[in-house]
């Protein structure tokens, strides 16, 4: 089963190595991962996409819970919105090409470049749709394929509160 | 107050209440050992920076402060990474401190550069690079901070030179304010609840301590808890001097093959386990699907990412280990289970031993003779291997704290520089070093660091000249194909330690082990005394004795 963490991290050299340390050493594997800072500059949001049972997710927030850096660990369920960027360069002709267009129109994604021998889309959404685009280009021949890694976010009004931890560990010291 | 990094890091030292630091100078920690000259802290100089991890080790273990080691860059701090990997598996707190190449050339492969930061990343609790003076005081009170709360470990702080010597304001922050640490202390007080009902409808009950029993000062409590429910106490290696041997209740070590056979008897019968600062790792189960059966477990941690992690657990309480057991305790409740303690006391009169067929000195009988012979603060460092598993067996512990061994991560040559480190902690009890002729030779230059700082140091050598452990187990799992396990070309022992400037004694006879115990305890200067032990002498009992 597949699973989505949010892990907070103080925003140092260092960390995310501590990070995807810990995966290899206990023998997890990452399926995806992402960084970038938060609405607070210190503090650094990693979501990393793992599969694996119940166990294995627990023993990992537990283990990733000990790092000194890790400041909040979440499991993101099912009633989230997940998605990843990704750009795909297309080998296109002038007779593929309206094809080419057309279909991503379809999925209601962007051509963000474009040459006499290829077309470069720029695609997001949640994987599956992301994975049916590519299947639907694969035909023309892809050239080069990069993602950023998928980010997620829980729906609804709750969120996860930076202030709110912070203010918790101040009252606690 | 201005002053250089270097200054800041005595300083720090000074403000943690640090006493003494074991360390090995070089190029890259020279500012800190210039600083050292005016400072408080007493320096000692050891052999080999492995040697000062283990002592650091040692004196945290037995006084229960901070251990500091300190060693320059490249070579230096990597010989300490098997010192802190011990301290790591067996948390301890320490503190590393190691010196690093100039900023302006970390990553260039310069003389003596190491990443060591990145080296000790998965057994330290922490570590840090130190890029920035102004950073420092707060580093290293964060450091002090997170290697003695919750589970202990071992943290390295690497400073590089051009930091040691730079200047900063020193304004040693009052406390660490960490987002992503906090430890749990107070236990759930719904957990506590359900544990203690657990425990009154147990008619069976059994109590394992692990090392957290030692490191979280829970002895009273652990012994009045095993007194109200009438439960058996066996302990892991680790946790070996928690519970008092001597203790009606008290059913020795537990461990897989190499445990005593009451502790081993009582998990098979047992409905109600009560861990407690143990993490139940593979030396002390045995298989863990046939570990405990008909047991219900009730697992008391101060990490909650031990509880679970090994076994199933019913009931999880995350705290403090003292504290968790003082509220359990106030519930008052009792239980008697006369039946259980009359097993338990028929279990305990068949303890198997060595062997009594023996041709030449019997392990066992050396060391319950040292047993019997030795007050309850004695402090016993042992190294790894067969010896170990003996003391383990057949020393009874009565204090806590009174027992070294690297019990997680196994590592030969810990026990001298660690009774080094002992005897500087506590130079009014008698430290005594149980080793064997393989892990002897892995540090014991450490002998000139005891010299150097005139303590008094009580060697056992049990030499079988051979790597009796690797051998015992080369027998049962190799068909009796013995390989590289002969030490034929063992020194004198007694030769090399009276070079060190050491009393010795060689001893070769059954009938001469109690007086020449008595001799070693009586001496009043440093003494080594090796005595030659049966070469198949095994630590599992096996019919009939000692194998030919």
């Amino acid at each position: 089963m597949k699973h989505v963490l949010a892990i907070l991290v103080e925003n140092r050299p260092g960390v995310l190595s501590k990070v995807a340390g810990l995966f290899s050493r206990r023998g997890f594997n990452i399926d995806s991962l992402a960084v970038g800072t938060t609405e607070h500059p210190n503090i650094s949001r990693i979501t990393i996409a793992v599969t694996g049972d119940e166990y294995v997710v627990e023993q990992l927030s537990k283990q990733l819970n000990k790092l000194i850096d890790v400041i909040k660990v979440s499991n993101i369920g099912d009633d989230s919105v997940a998605r990843e960027l990704i750009l795909i360069k297309v080998h296109a002709t002038p007779a593929t090409r309206n094809e080419i267009v057309e279909i991503v129109n379809i999925f209601r994604q962007k051509i963000v470049d474009i040459t006499k021998t290829s077309v470069t889309v720029e695609a997001t959404g949640d994987l599956k749709k992301v994975a049916a685009l590519i299947e639907m280009l694969r035909d023309f021949g892809i050239k080069e394929v990069v993602r950023t890694g998928m980010i997620a976010i829980d729906r609804g009004a709750k969120a996860i509160d930076i202030e709110q931890i912070q203010k918790k560990i101040s009252h606690y010291e | 107050m201005k002053m250089t990094g270097a200054q800041v890091v005595t300083n720090a030292l000074e403000k943690e209440g640090v006493e003494y630091i074991f360390g090995y100078p070089g190029g890259a920690i020279l500012p800190v050992y210039d600083a050292l000259i005016k400072s408080k802290v007493k320096h000692v100089l050891v052999r080999h920076e492995q040697g000062a991890a283990h002592a650091a080790s040692g004196y945290s273990r037995v006084t229960g402060k901070v251990g500091v080691c300190i060693s320059t860059s490249g070579p230096g701090a990597t010989n300490l990474i098997t010192g802190i990997a011990t301290a790591y598996m067996d948390s301890i707190p320490m503190v590393a401190i190691t010196g690093q190449v100039a900023t302006n050339v970390i990553g260039h492969d310069v003389f003596q550069e190491v990443d060591i930061t990145g080296a000790t990343e998965p057994f330290t609790k922490n570590n840090y690079l130190v890029k920035n003076v102004e950073e420092l005081p707060r580093v290293l009170k964060e450091a002090f901070h997170i290697a003695s709360t919750g589970r202990p470990g071992p943290v390295l702080v690497d400073i590089p030179k051009d930091v040691q010597m730079a200047m900063v304001n020193f304004n040693y922050p009052e406390k660490a304010n960490l987002l992503g640490y906090k430890p749990t202390y107070k236990g759930h007080p719904r957990q506590i609840k359900k544990s203690v009902e657990a425990m009154l409808i147990s008619e069976k009950p059994m109590i394992i301590v692990g090392g957290g029993g030692v490191m979280g000062g829970a002895s009273k409590e652990i012994v009045e808890l095993s007194e109200r429910i009438d439960a058996p106490v066996a302990t892991t290696m680790m946790g070996i001097s928690s519970f008092p041997s001597s203790h009606p209740l008290s059913l020795g070590m537990l461990g897989g093959d190499h445990g005593v056979y009451p502790a081993k008897k009582a998990i098979e019968e047992a409905d109600l386990l009560i861990v407690m600062g143990a993490r139940m790792a593979d030396r002390s189960t045995g298989k863990t699907e046939e570990f405990a059966k008909r047991a219900k477990v009730i697992h008391i941690d101060v990490d909650p990412a031990e509880i679970g992690k090994n076994i199933m657990i019913d009931i999880p309480i995350v705290g403090d280990m003292r504290q968790t057991l003082k509220d359990i305790l106030e519930k008052d409740f009792r239980k008697s289970n006369p039946i259980w303690r009359e097993s338990i006391s028929l279990w305990k009169q068949t303890v198997k031993g060595v062997g009594d067929n023996l041709k030449s000195l019997d392990p066992m009988e050396i060391i319950k003779s040292l047993s019997e012979q030795t007050s309850n603060d004695t402090i016993i460092a042992t190294d790894v291997g067969q010896h170990q598993l003996w003391v383990g067996r057949y020393y009874g512990f009565e204090q806590p704290r009174t027992f070294l061994t690297s019990g997680g991560l196994g590592t030969m040559g810990y026990g001298l520089p660690a009774a080094v480190g002992a005897k500087i902690g506590k130079p009014n009890q008698e430290v005594v070093l149980v080793t064997g002729d393989g892990s002897f030779q892995m540090n014991l230059t450490e002998m000139a660091t005891s010299v150097q700082e005139g303590l008094t140091l009580k060697i056992i050598v049990l030499n079988n000249s051979c790597l009796g452990m690797v051998r015992e187990l080369q027998q049962h799992y190799c068909d009796e194909r013995y390989n590289q396990v002969a030490m034929s070309g063992n020194p004198d022992f007694c030769k090399l330690a009276e070079a060190y400037g050491f009393k010795t004694k060689k001893i070769v006879k059954a009938e001469e082990i109690h007086e020449s115990i008595k001799e070693l305890l009586e001496s009043d200067c440093s003494m080594l005394m090796e005595f030659q032990i049966c070469n198949s002498a095994n630590v599992i009992p096996l019919e009939g004795g000692c194998l030919r």
